[in-house]
């Protein structure tokens, strides 16, 4: 058994549930969704806020969970990934990631789909240079960002760019 | 990368915060938005015994613009002062400087003055403060000091804040009316660090001459530097071409910058110079395009 | 394409099949190795040298063991039975290694190593007490790059060896020294290529369980290599393999080359679950993952080219310096890069010439691309410098030199990784190049160009053309069974990270069937469900395992339809496979379900007999030996524009085309040549793993290492060309680095064209701003 940490009561709304716990202070808030909660949808890649896995949207706002403390989310309504698809249903947004193909190995997505999740509720992307600039904030090895572009292109109502497949 | 332990404080008034402050000293680090300490303390590059949250503290998280300036409290977001209404139109070099802090992400919860009293030479936040000359505003268990920004960055991470002391708030002055400013950077991608930045901000005349002008470069030094001789030959033109090429030469004679694995001093010196007449240039346009 | 359908229905194969792997990944029920439930296993964290190279004096752990909630700390002395080497992957009868051990035992030799583990109830109390282990280092001298690992006098890598070279390969064709001396022109560069990393966005895991009751160990790995670790494990441990299984779990988040390595956690972790009895995980941090997991890249090429008046490479000779790290984990990418340099040109005279080098820095291996940019930005480069000093265009010297589309197979006069004879099995190069140039108005390009040069700006455009082998053996299989359900499980050895085998293997088997594609599941990457398996790297998966799976349920299908024939009572040719039933073609409500095959067949009635000859066990398995490598082959047409003040240089355009033979789901090729080209901009622009001279890391966050975001990348503008390969019945060829290869080259290419009013030579890659203008002189 570790030595006596002092522990913190937490009180706070994930995906529209009360949750309450007792917690180190230590541990950020994407491990406390991880392991204490078992939203293991959320995923750390650099635990130093930069590749953007690890986005969740506490208050309304896309944030690293990495980069907050458990304790810090204390009184706060945090959304994650699975709180996207109601009753079974894709959103809008998961529904054009699929059509796209915006993920192979899938480990960055949920953070891209809570940042665009956050993004596209002040507005659609205007353009090409817009949905780069949404996207700009997560990091993907695998998929080059091409169908990511598109699905918000099209989610947005624009214009898509080059070609597809010929 | 998990962080080491510490005990964790959230004091809900601002007198519990600073005798936390007090009572530990260097054993104690405050945390508000966390995007610079985290990391830190996730590679165990930081551990403090001691966590003083001060996010609870609600006197910390007022900003409030006035017609002599703005005060930006503690726990003020980066995106909530870049969207704020009355930001983009009276502080557009503050606001062109914070669309290119890092990402939205780390914006929606890092603070303005998080960001000034973490001091790392490369961010662009306190390079602005030091062009718009804007006021820390420290407390303690022994009081309040206000401390100009350019007296304020002492060397890379390090700042004139006593271990008992909180930056409470900044100020910054409000600017005369015809007013143009503007932040320059290179970075290799959007969101990094700059290998180099340059804050512009200048005053016209009626007739387009530049009746005072302040220009701060970050990455060339330990503490953002504060580019007087340029600024003093930007003055009085109308930022004519080839007063503008003055400047850039200018502002290469006054750097020494560092070398390190991204860039070469050379290279520093060189983007200094080009930023700096380029951030000039932004504003010239910007004048232009007010006066029709 | 070679594919007869059992029944009329639409193929599945060449459309563009959505993933069925999306909907747990978008809904956040994936299965990484960190997201199962593993509540109960201990954690683990690992001591790492501090130091490049040192004589470990002593380990002292104790104030470590005694924190509580640590389970155990472990050295090499607690673990002497694991000190054996782990070989080379790829080697050479020429090669020198060096000893790698799993842990240091007395001498570290790169930043990273491992020196202890520490097991605990959290990763948190693990890394508290490793920071609580003290190592006494007594400091040796530091080997950090490849030129002081060949200077004369300078210190060794490894204390044991006489000097730094691992190993010295010549490859020859035709008289290289010869045509060097009578050619009519030669010109030569020296080109270096820097350091990086793979960066999956997720690390290393592994996780072990053992069961004393059974003696079975399972270990979950997210490697991209279930069964070659099975075997080290095995040999290593001294159990048979059946006793371990290596499970790659369901999703892996990314690979590129670095997960197909074996290392050392992965001998430890499940051993000390053993040890322990207690089930143990490690999951790395990216801290780690910056200096301890295998890296790539770094070479450094001087090259001669020797030429005639119209453009016609008479001779090529090359020789390089690479980086192999601490240690050999396989000659892999060194080798690639030798067999990859002539590309896809006839150049009658050929000297390729290596020397790999031990260092003291993190071992490298295969990454993306795997050898082949670096000798693609070496080939194309010096192509585009012919160009130039003939005044010609770089396009047509490129089509003076490609080999034509009739000449296939074509003999290169080189030796392959494998041994054999450099062989090109199809392709059409100049197609590929007509391709490009027709996406393209070059003329007005130039036009635009040179107005632009007059306002300053400088735009330029670079092509890149190279040729990729892959699907290399020496086999992969499937296993494909009718299930109690009723349902086709098609079983793979080949572990994903992404590729979409669950979609395409499926697609693929439904069309060989005759069944509905909803009928069909695909599983994989487990050591308990197939027995043998080389696993997914350099591209060789499709070309392997498609034509396997191909070929089981080929033979599966017959069987259904004799075992439908038998109970139906009339001959197999009558018998379609149609949906879910076997029927009767003439009347096709004669018809046995899949479901009554699997209850008679498979199940089977207890104690009731069926005819004799029955296809009891519907079940067949296939592997697949490819003769020898695949060529894919591609082409990448680069617009760029370089800030001439800043270096800042900004993709504008690019055209990529590609040929992988035939495209089994064109959404899933496409995503990889998008995903490789972000890659290859990687490589090209942004990312370089600095060391300084002491051997230390310096950049070891995305703070300092620069991945590719949206905002730095253009979305290609791909076209395809298929020119099957004969090597397999599908015509199939490996497509996952194609998109990377090219590229660098392309924007080096395109870069040195904006820049040419300067005289700017582009040498060095990655090309960051300060090295671009470096180049145009204006820093020093």
């Amino acid at each position: 058994m570790a030595e006596e940490q002092e522990l913190h009561a937490l009180n706070l709304v994930v995906n529209g549930e009360s949750q309450s716990a007792l917690v180190e202070a230590r541990v950020s808030l994407a491990d406390f969704l991880r392991h204490r909660l078992g939203l293991t949808g959320t995923h750390l890649g650099c635990e130093q806020g930069s590749c953007g896995a690890c986005t969740v949207i506490v208050d309304g706002q896309a944030v690293r969970s990495c980069l907050m403390l458990a304790v810090q989310a204390e009184g706060t309504d945090v959304e994650t990934v699975e709180s996207l698809a109601v009753d079974g249903q894709l959103s809008p947004l998961q529904q054009a990631f699929h059509e796209h193909h915006c993920l192979q190995c899938g480990f960055c997505t949920s953070g891209f789909l809570m940042s665009l999740t956050a993004r596209l509720r002040h507005g659609p992307v205007l353009d090409e240079h817009e949905a780069r600039e949404a996207l700009s904030g997560n990091l993907c090895r695998c998929t080059g960002y091409a169908g990511m572009v598109r699905a918000l292109l099209e989610l947005s109502g624009a214009a898509a760019p080059a070609a597809e497949h010929r | 990368m998990k962080p080491r332990q510490f005990e964790y404080h959230r004091p809900r008034r601002l007198d519990e915060a600073l005798g936390l402050l007090a009572e530990q000293g260097e054993e104690a680090k405050v945390i508000a938005g966390g995007q610079s300490l985290i990391p830190m303390l996730n590679f165990r590059l930081a551990a403090p015994a001691h966590l003083v949250d001060i996010n609870a503290v609600e006197e910390l998280g007022t900003l409030t613009f006035t017609p002599d300036g703005v005060r930006i409290g503690a726990t003020v977001r980066q995106h909530a002062l870049e969207q704020a209404p009355d930001a983009a139109l009276s502080y557009p070099l503050l606001t062109s400087a914070l669309g290119q802090v890092a990402h939205l992400q780390i914006r929606n919860r890092g603070t303005v003055c998080g960001s000034l009293a973490h001091a790392d030479s490369a961010a662009e936040l306190p390079a602005t403060m030091v062009a718009l000359d804007a006021t820390m505003v420290a407390r303690s268990v022994r009081g309040e000091r206000r401390i100009p920004a350019r007296e304020f960055f002492e060397f890379h991470l390090g700042t004139a804040l006593e271990a008992d002391e909180l930056l409470t708030a900044v100020e910054v002055p409000a600017s005369p009316p015809r007013s143009a400013g503007t932040f320059v950077e290179l970075a290799r991608r959007a969101g990094d660090f700059a290998l180099v930045g340059a804050a512009a901000q200048a005053s016209f005349s009626e007739g387009g001459r530049v009746l005072a002008a302040a220009l701060s470069c970050s990455g060339v030094a330990p503490t953002p530097l504060l580019l007087e001789e340029a600024a003093a030959i930007a003055t009085g033109s109308a930022l004519e071409d080839e007063v503008l090429m003055e400047v850039d030469q200018a502002v290469r004679r006054a750097v020494d910058p560092p070398a390190d694995v991204h860039a070469s001093a050379s290279y520093r010196r060189v983007v200094a110079g080009t930023l700096a007449r380029r951030a000039l240039g932004e504003l010239r346009a910007t004048r232009e395009a007010h006066d029709g | 394409m070679t594919l007869p359908a059992t029944s009329v229905r639409t193929p599945l194969v060449g459309t563009g099949v959505k993933r069925r792997e999306d909907r747990r990944l978008l809904t956040g029920k994936g299965e990484f190795l960190d997201d199962l439930a593993f509540a109960d296993f201990l954690e683990a964290a690992i001591v790492r040298s501090s130091v490049a190279h040192a004589r470990v004096r002593s380990v002292d752990v104790s104030a470590a063991v005694a924190l509580p909630g640590v389970a155990g700390v472990f050295t090499a002395a607690d673990l002497e039975e694991l000190l054996q080497d782990l070989p080379p992957k790829v080697t050479h009868p020429d090669l020198r290694p060096r000893v790698r051990f799993p842990i240091v035992l007395d001498e570290a030799c790169y930043v990273g190593e491992p020196i202890a583990v520490v097991v605990a109830e959290s990763r948190r109390v693990a890394e508290d007490a490793a920071d609580l282990v003290v190592v006494d280092y007594e400091p040796l001298g530091v080997v950090a790059s490849t030129a002081a690992a060949l200077a004369a006098g300078g210190p060794v890598a490894h204390l044991d060896a006489e000097d730094n070279v691992c190993v010295r390969i010549t490859q020859r064709a035709g008289e290289p020294d010869a045509a060097l001396a009578s050619a009519p022109h030669v010109l030569s560069e020296t080109f270096r290529i820097s350091r990086g990393g793979g960066h999956s966005m997720e690390g290393r895991a592994v996780a072990a369980r053992y069961e004393a009751a059974t003696g079975e160990l399972t270990v979950w790995d997210a490697t991209q290599a279930p069964h070659y670790a099975r075997q080290q494990l095995a040999v290593l441990y001294g159990l048979t393999e059946d006793r371990i299984r290596v499970i790659a779990p369901t999703d892996v988040g990314g690979g590129f080359g670095p997960k197909a390595q074996f290392y050392g956690e992965e001998v430890l972790i499940p051993y000390l679950a053993m040890r322990l009895e207690r089930p143990i995980k490690w999951i790395e941090d990216r801290w780690e993952n910056f200096v301890s997991a295998a890296m790539e890249r770094t070479q450094t090429h001087r090259v001669e080219v020797g030429f005639d008046e119209e453009g016609h490479l008479l001779v090529l000779k090359d020789v390089f310096e690479h980086d192999q790290g601490a240690y050999c984990l396989g000659l892999q990418v060194p080798t690639i890069t030798m067999s990859t340099l002539p590309g896809p040109y006839v150049i009658p005279n050929i000297h390729s010439e290596l020397v790999s080098c031990y260092t003291n820095m993190a071992p490298t291996s295969s990454l993306r691309g795997a050898g082949r940019p670096q000798a693609v930005t070496v080939m194309e480069r010096m192509v585009d410098r012919v160009a130039e000093h003939l005044g010609l265009a770089p396009e047509e010297v490129r089509r003076r030199n490609l080999i034509p589309a009739d000449a296939f197979p074509y003999r290169v006069g080189l030796l392959f990784r494998d041994g054999s004879p450099l062989t090109y099995d199809s392709g059409n190069y100049p197609g590929l190049l007509d391709g490009a140039l027709a996406r393209i108005d070059l003329a007005a390009f130039r036009a635009e160009q040179t107005e632009a040069r007059k306002a300053g700006r400088f735009l330029g455009v670079g092509i890149a053309m190279c040729v990729e082998g892959t699907g290399l053996g020496p086999y992969e299989g499937a296993r494909v069974r009718l299930t109690n359900f009723g349902r086709i499980l098609v079983t793979l050895a080949a572990a994903p990270q992404g590729q979409g085998y669950q979609t395409v293997y499926a697609q693929l088997a439904a069309d060989a069937l005759g069944v509905d594609f909803d009928l069909v599941d695909v599983r994989h990457g487990d050591t308990a469900n197939i027995p043998f398996g080389q696993g997914t790297f350099g591209s060789r998966v499709t070309a392997n395992a498609a034509p396997a799976v191909h070929d089981a349920c080929r033979q599966l299908a017959a069987d259904l339809r004799k075992a439908a024939a038998m109970l139906l009572g009339v001959d197999a040719e009558e018998i379609e496979i149609a949906g879910d039933a076997a029927v009767l073609r003439s009347d096709p409500e004669q018809r046995a379900t899949l479901l009554e095959l699997t209850r008679h067949y498979n199940v089977g009635r207890h104690g009731m007999a069926v005819k004799p000859g029955s296809p009891v066990g519907l079940e067949r398995t296939a592997y697949f030996t490819p003769e020898r490598a695949a060529y894919s082959s591609a082409i990448n047409v680069a617009v760029i524009e370089v800030d001439a003040e800043t270096g800042l240089v900004t993709l504008l355009r690019t055209i990529l085309g590609h040929d992988c033979g035939t495209v089994l789901n064109p959404l899933l090729v496409d995503g990889q040549v998008y995903g490789g080209f972000a890659h290859g901009v990687g490589n090209a622009l942004y990312e370089e793993m600095h060391y300084d001279e002491e051997g230390t890391p310096l950049t070891v966050s995305y703070l300092d290492y620069a991945l590719p975001g949206a905002l730095e990348l253009v979305t290609p503008e791909l076209f395809h060309q298929e020119t099957p390969s004969p090597l397999n019945p599908l015509g199939v060829k490996g497509t996952g680095e194609s998109g990377t290869i090219p590229t660098p080259a392309a924007i080096a290419n395109a870069v040195e064209d904006a820049l040419r009013p300067f005289g700017a030579r582009i040498t060095t890659l990655p090309l960051t701003p300060p090295r671009v203008l470096g180049a145009l002189g204006v820093t020093g």
